[in-house]
């Protein structure tokens, strides 16, 4: 029955692995990869899986027949056995080989991750993204297009992007996981690494991966999500001459959103930019600039888009993200206030 | 310890254990208070598991859950898995060498004060606003950043009890140098004696730059320094580095150990001596050098650059050879062995497979490039669980059932270790197993709760249930001990019927001086070669004489708290003017019970021959 039993507690685990990791979701799994970077690591993994699950099966193998063959029986003394170089070379030399077929791909796949050469060159055409993580939200700005926007990354598929990471506050750490693994931001440096976006696996996932932070950062760490929207060189382009094109703040074009525009010209805008230029430098910017937040597919990175959830927020951000820097920073608002403001940042949209 | 209650009453009981310097008594101390701490981190484990069972859950708040994980970090490593193998070091070591205590008593009941007082401040901080809450790593910014005194008990606590595990560490290191019987050369210690020898040079030279940092990060949280202050030139990335110089050691300090434990269990139950001791002996002194070379593994994604990458996966992916070399040697001690599954048996056999997952997930940790992506997700929390539970908890659980009628004069239950085990087992694999997968599948780690609609629901709560069944296997144990203590049955010298090394040889539990006379040692496993030539004891070393024994002390309780009582006036400093006059008044405690240790002569007493010679049925027999 024990026998059995440790039998198959093992098919079972080998079985669960199979059918584990085929679990999770395209635009969230390091398991289900959508870019060259993600691709590397996904190799890596399964090398060393394959690698780790032919020593196991060897020593499962000596485990059973131990368990099975050696149970004491009877009161005899076995004979004290000193050791055996022969085996003891085999078992130290076999694992050094099995560690080079690791290191050697390894060491190649660091290196290949950390070239940012392109990035550091004049007159580069490669994307180049500064990314600064602040307590609980993310600030993207493309210094090459002068524009800048917060929490949903805008991205060109099929080609490098390269990302210079720096924190403002406390250090955190930027990953997207379907994408490729992930690079602290320090409150010290710079960082720099790239991603590539595979376009086919992109629209797989819904052109819509999502981020995370993954250093532990406050009491909201856990809610610290950004989005990701993957889309062609050419949307892209246009994107960014859309933005490019928000000179000052959009008008309002009902009354309700007028009155919600002079409510945050009064109480957010000392906070909220509503204009992607990159005038100020990047400490200045000390809340998510809202000029696209109508497009965007989250509120505050983790509530769903629509107004309702909008005005909660508004109305009481410390509920939703503990220990956020937005909390008492504006006067307390009034249903009808909150529905106005609700109606004027809606409308924010570059995209058509 | 109830037999002491008969004799002596409560009070006096107790009395005996504030001022006793006797190892063994110490080790008891060890036991208890790792016990309690050991139980206090698991419910903080429970509680961990009860928030993330479903998704968005407000069991407690986010604030809150930062706390508890910190503390069950901080208090599983610090106050649970190393006080309690230094209990085992301090209950076995000395009778495994063959020495009446180890090398410096007084010291090592100061180890424990410091250690137990430095635990028992860092617990306040639950009572008096808030526990530290930036991790058990406290990486600078956050830790600078977070407000109320968390952090500040994390630092005194850790830095009180830190400087006990550092005077532990150097004891324990001059007593294998010094006080080996007659004949135990070093490659006849048995091996939990090599391993405790290592692990206590790890701690010489890990416990340091732990020292270094907290007292940085002291400076800067309460006198206004900025090692760690970036705006001011500081650089939070040196905290990085002084951490994991300490934490990665700290890990093998941790393993090493149990891997001692493991390997007397293995060898004792199969009845059959080591196999390839002298490769055991070097793996382990391998594994600890090599364990100072790979701290920067922790810090793959720092940002320090693809050399510094290479170089650290490569050393880190060497560290599987040694720890292979000890594996396949453990099998091959059963191999041809005649195998009895005891309760100890039993948690040793299944480490060889749930610590392998450990180690396996380790290599592939190492492959820097992958490591991008496991880093900082449940990944890491399912490998080091694997380590550390699959290791060196399954250890602890093994050792205290091994050693138990050694230690207290009682047989632990066996089918209730084995129900113990049963559950404990089912329940780690069921927690951590699928652990591993919600990594990959996007969770970071550290996250107090996580939206729906990621592909996390289910795999969570089957791991919350896991926990469930790992809480009914320590209650079950718990039981087990209150059961076995009342009944009190007592047990011979040799109670497994298997012991190979030299505690089986004598009373269980020892007198207060061990070894009435010297044991000789011949050989490796001293005891079985005495046993298997039909001896029913060791070959005294040395006529029958006076013994020459340490004076109990009340002093190091009182070094301790002097400092524990400081503590509390740096905590409030800049806030409350009498904090610096608390400050004085600790320092003036501590440093006035060190002056009475230095005027005052404490020559210790004489056992004389007379009072040995009449206490025929204890001690070696010679």
């Amino acid at each position: 029955m024990k026998r059995l039993a440790k039998w198959r507690l093992i098919s079972i685990f080998a079985i669960l692995t199979l059918i584990l990791s085929g679990c999770g979701e395209p635009f969230l799994s390091a398991l289900k990869p959508a870019g060259e970077v993600a691709d590397m690591q996904y190799d890596l993994m399964k090398l060393s899986t394959f690698i780790m699950v032919g020593v196991i099966l060897v020593v499962v193998i000596i485990f059973v027949t131990v368990f099975i063959r050696f149970r004491r029986k009877d009161d005899t003394i076995p004979k004290q056995v000193e050791g055996s170089h022969k085996l003891e070379i085999i078992w130290t030399v076999i694992p050094i080989l099995l560690l080079l077929i690791l290191a050697v791909p390894t060491v190649a796949a660091t290196f290949k991750l950390a070239d940012v050469d392109q990035m550091d060159k004049k007159n580069t055409k490669a994307l180049v993204i500064n990314v600064r993580s602040h307590l609980y939200w993310w600030d993207f700005e493309y210094p090459n297009q002068k524009i800048v926007t917060s929490q949903e990354l805008v991205v060109p598929t099929d080609e490098k992007v390269y990302f210079n990471l720096k924190s403002l506050d406390v250090k955190h750490s930027f990953w997207i996981p379907a994408v490729g693994g992930k690079m602290d931001t320090n409150t010290d440096n710079e960082n720099k690494f790239w991603l590539e976006f595979d376009a086919k696996r992109a629209n797989e996932a819904g052109n819509l991966f999502y981020g995370k932070c993954a250093e532990l950062c406050g009491p909201s760490h856990a809610l610290m999500d950004f989005k990701v929207k993957a889309m062609s060189r050419d949307d892209f382009d246009t994107w960014v001459k859309s933005m490019q094109n928000v000179k000052e703040a959009q008008k309002a074009n009902t009354d309700l959103a007028a009155e919600g525009q002079e409510i945050f010209n009064n109480s957010c805008i000392g906070c909220h930019a509503v204009t992607p230029s990159n005038q100020m430098p990047d400490t200045a910017r000390q809340a998510p600039n809202l000029t696209n937040f109508g497009d965007r597919s989250r509120v505050a990175g983790i509530l769903d888009h629509n107004k309702e959830e909008l005005k909660n927020w508004i109305r009481d951000p410390e509920k939703y993200k503990p220990g956020n820097m937005m909390t008492n920073k504006y006067p307390e608002m009034s249903e009808d206030q909150l529905d106005a403001l609700a109606e004027y940042l809606m409308g924010l949209k570059v995209q058509q | 310890m109830s037999t002491y209650a008969q004799k002596k009453g409560f009070g006096a009981t107790v009395w005996d254990f504030l001022t006793t310097v006797d190892h063994k008594k110490i080790a008891i101390l060890y036991l208890l208070a790792g016990g309690i701490f050991f139980v206090v981190g698991g419910l903080e484990a429970v509680f961990i598991r009860i928030q993330l069972a479903v998704p968005n859950n407000d069991f407690v708040s986010a604030g809150a859950f930062n706390e508890i994980i910190t503390m069950h970090g901080t208090t599983m490593i610090f106050l649970a898995a190393m006080p309690i193998l230094f209990g085992f070091m301090n209950a076995v070591m000395p009778l495994q060498i063959g020495a009446r205590d180890v090398a410096f008593p007084f010291l090592n009941a100061l180890g424990f004060w410091l250690f137990f007082f430095g635990g028992v401040f860092l617990n306040l901080s639950w009572f008096l606003g808030g526990a530290p809450d930036a991790g058990w790593t406290s990486y600078a910014s956050l830790a600078i950043h977070s407000k109320g005194h968390g952090i500040d008990f994390y630092v005194l606590g850790l830095q009180i009890s830190g400087l006990g595990t550092l005077i532990g560490g150097i004891n324990f290191l001059a007593t294998i140098i010094n006080m080996r019987a007659p004949g135990m050369t070093y490659m006849r210690m048995p091996l939990f004696t090599w391993t405790t020898f290592v692990a206590s040079a790890l701690i010489l030279f890990a416990f340091p730059p732990l020292t270094v940092g907290l007292v940085l990060m002291m400076f800067d949280r309460m006198f206004g320094s900025n090692f760690f202050v970036v705006a001011n030139g500081g650089n939070t990335v040196i905290w990085e580095h002084l951490f994991w110089i300490f934490g990665h050691p700290e890990v093998y300090i941790l393993v090493l150990p149990a891997f001692g434990i493991f390997s007397e269990i293995f060898s004792t139950f199969s009845r059959k001596r080591l196999f390839g001791y002298s490769s055991m002996v070097f793996a382990t002194v391998l594994i600890g050098f090599l364990g100072f070379m790979v701290w920067a593994h922790h810090m793959f994604t720092t940002g320090l650059g693809p050399v510094a990458n290479a170089i650290f996966a490569v050393a880190t992916m060497a560290i599987g050879v040694p720890t292979g070399i000890k594996i396949f040697n453990w099998l091959f001690t059963m191999w041809g062995g005649s195998v009895k599954f005891t309760a100890p048996m039993h948690w040793a056999f299944a480490f060889i497979p749930s610590f392998i997952m450990g180690g396996v997930t380790g290599v592939m940790l190492a492959a820097a490039a992958a490591d991008y992506q496991y880093h900082d997700t449940y990944f890491v929390v399912a490998h080091f669980h694997y380590v550390i539970v699959g290791g060196v908890v399954f250890s602890i659980f093994a050792g205290t059932t091994y050693w138990w009628p050694k230690i207290f004069g009682t047989m632990l239950n066996e089918t209730l270790g084995k129900i113990t085990f049963w559950l404990f087992f089912i329940g780690f694999h069921m927690t951590f197993f699928i652990q591993h997968f919600l990594g990959l599948w996007g969770m970071p780690r550290r996250v107090f709760t996580y939206l729906p609609g990621q592909g996390f629901d289910t795999a969570n709560m089957i791991s919350s249930i896991g926990a469930l069944f790992m809480s009914l296997g320590v209650i079950a144990l718990l039981i087990n001990v209150v059961v076995t203590s009342v009944k009190n049955v007592k047990v011979g010298d040799d109670p497994w019927g298997d012991g190979r090394t030299l505690e089986w040889s004598i009373s269980s539990p020892p007198p207060f001086y061990n070894f009435k006379q010297l044991p000789l040692v011949r050989g490796l496993d001293a005891f079985w070669i005495e046993k298997m030539e039909g001896k029913k004891g060791m070959i005294p070393a040395e006529p029958l004489g006076d013994i020459h024994m340490p004076n109990a002390s009340f002093l190091p309780f009182i070094m301790a708290m002097g400092l524990f009582i400081a503590a509390f006036g740096a905590l409030y400093h800049g806030e409350h003017s009498w904090s610096i006059l608390v400050i004085i008044i600790g320092l003036l405690v501590t440093f006035g019970a060190m002056f009475v240790r230095s005027v005052k002569d404490d020559h210790g007493f004489h056992i004389h021959k007379e009072e040995l010679m009449d206490d025929n049925d204890k001690g070696v027999k010679a």
